[in-house]
């Protein structure tokens, strides 16, 4: 049971990463900054519940808005630079962090424990859960709050017109541009969305381990944000599910295999983006359900 | 209605445009001629704020519009179709008719589900094609979508680009027809095209565009009459 309760856990972490990386890729950006602003949260937040006695809640959310600035922040030179250029200045700004958290230390004494950011060897005794013996469940449930308040926000969104100001934005700039939307405000709300939602990622996850280190917020965290959200699809919020879900199961459910598992791992994802080139749950994919679910199903679709 | 004066604008080093002025009257369909690189494309994008001018002014009714944004310039009544018509392709039709009149959307929600049966009425087959993906229409039913999406933010001012690229004649003939009923009911046209004998059909006056200056301008008559002019871009020989 308590596996399965922290592999739910860690479930929530990787679903908010993925959608962190999903509203950012709807205007058709790629970015690697996600796993600095996940850092970001997780060393603020951290910061706040265990060495400025903050609540729990508000230092989550501290960690959001420190990483929703840090967006707001990459945004704007981040609107000067497309495609390959943009994921090389964004894995930049995620490096940068990395380095600056290597060589932080600001560190405080509890007791006979040292708590803080140490430079290199981490930041250690975010006991929050520990010292408010909190169960397992506690800790699911709490996460699993924040991953459904973005997941709803984030499904709103989407069938408002924010989401569809963003969807056209990444369909073709210049003709979002010729309609009158402006791509700046666009482009820069996606990356702050983004970023809070990467920093509460983070900030939870400092929670749960209670140990953090700069060397897990690196580019292969950055990668899987991006996996999580184009193996997943971009077709709707459940399209980082899917993937968080496919990429958990093949790598913790592949482990009776030994070594095969990583030879197979790579086989299933090419194997995946040859048959869903679009991602599991595309836009294609949501209309099709979608029309089936209007009264009068495939009908009434097509005599629209 | 439209006042472009002395407009420069550059990309980086080079000047695409050296100094362009030219009139576009209220109710007529001004057309601009000129080959590949005149700068066509490029003065449309600097009237709709893609692009800003270095100098020169631009006046809209009377207001400058020379560094308005893109949104802005939308607002104040000005569409652009642009060049290779760019539908959002995995957007329904509906999706982007209605992206069409984003400007408006919020506060005449009423007004723009009107226009989207108003559009409908005008293009039948855009209503056939209203919930399939726009990638999936014809070259010419995308065209229609492009003119239609332009229509759905009720502009004053419709900025054309080379709306013939890469159509049969039957359609490119279609889309004229269109162009020319839309002018009849009052929207004033400002149309870039290589097929310049059919753009003079439907012109009140032309420019020619050279090397990123205006090189002639007149009625659809006067530029034919020139010789030159009409040995290049009509293909007749002067006589």
């Amino acid at each position: 049971m308590e596996f399965y309760l922290s592999l739910l856990t860690l479930f929530g972490f990787r679903i908010l990463l993925g959608l962190s990386a999903y509203v950012v890729i709807l205007t058709g950006q790629i970015s690697l900054a996600q796993a600095g602003f996940y850092a970001l949260g997780a060393y603020t937040a951290g910061a706040a519940s265990s060495m400025w006695g903050w609540p729990i809640f508000p230092a989550i959310l501290l960690g959001g808005l420190v990483g929703g600035l840090f967006g707001l922040l990459v945004g704007f030179p981040a609107l000067r630079v497309r495609g390959l250029f943009l994921v090389i200045a964004t894995l930049a700004f995620t490096e940068i962090v990395r380095m600056v958290f290597l060589n932080l230390k600001y560190t405080i004494r509890v007791g006979d424990r040292t708590i803080g950011p140490a430079a290199a060897e981490g930041f250690r005794g975010i006991t929050y859960y520990f010292q408010n013996g909190w169960s397992s469940l506690q800790i699911v449930a709490f996460t699993w709050f924040f991953v459904l308040v973005v997941l709803l926000a984030f499904w709103l969104m989407d069938r408002s017109r924010a989401g569809a100001v963003l969807r056209a934005v990444g369909e073709d700039e210049l003709a979002a541009s010729s309609v009158g939307i402006n791509l700046t405000a666009a482009k820069v709300a996606a990356m702050t969305a983004g970023g809070f939602v990467a920093g509460l990622a983070g900030a939870l996850y400092a929670h749960y381990a209670t140990y953090v280190s700069q060397e897990d917020f690196g580019v292969l965290l950055a990668t899987f944000a991006i996996a999580y959200a184009l193996i997943g699809g971009t077709g709707s919020v459940l399209g980082p599910i899917a993937g968080v879900l496919f990429f958990s199961l093949l790598i913790d459910g592949l482990r009776f295999l030994g070594d095969w598992r990583n030879l197979l791992f790579g086989v299933l994802i090419v194997a995946m983006m040859n048959l869903r080139p679009h991602g599991i749950i595309d836009v294609g994919l949501v209309r099709r359900v979608a029309s089936l679910l209007r009264p009068g199903g495939r009908k009434a679709y097509a005599g629209d | 209605m439209l006042e472009v004066r002395d407009v420069v604008t550059s990309y980086g080093m080079i000047q695409a445009l050296r100094g362009v002025s030219l009139t576009a009257r209220e109710g007529e369909v001004t057309c601009i001629l000129g080959p590949n690189g005149a700068g066509k494309t490029t003065l449309l994008y600097t009237i709709a704020g893609i692009l800003r001018p270095r100098s020169g002014s631009i006046s809209f009714q009377g207001r400058e519009l020379a560094g308005t944004s893109a949104p802005d310039v939308v607002g104040r009544g000005i569409s652009l179709v642009p060049e290779n018509r760019l539908v959002f392709p995995h957007m329904t039709v509906r999706e982007n008719l209605f992206a069409g009149a984003y400007v408006r959307l919020g506060r005449d929600r009423a007004g723009v589900e009107a226009d989207l049966d108003a559009m409908f009425a005008r293009f039948p087959i855009l209503k056939q094609r209203a919930g399939q993906a726009a990638g999936t229409l014809s070259g010419g039913e995308q065209q229609m979508l492009a003119v239609a999406r332009a229509l759905m933010a009720r502009p004053r001012l419709l900025m054309m680009d080379e709306p013939s690229l890469g159509l049969a004649p039957l359609v490119v003939e279609q889309i004229f027809q269109i162009v020319q009923g839309l002018n009849r009911e009052g929207i004033t046209v400002l149309l870039v095209e290589q097929n310049a004998r059919l753009a003079l059909s439907i012109a009140h006056h032309a420019y020619l565009l050279e090397q990123g200056r205006i090189a002639f301008h007149g009625t659809p008559s006067e530029v034919s009459a020139n010789e030159g002019i009409s040995r290049a871009y009509l293909g007749i020989k002067g006589g």
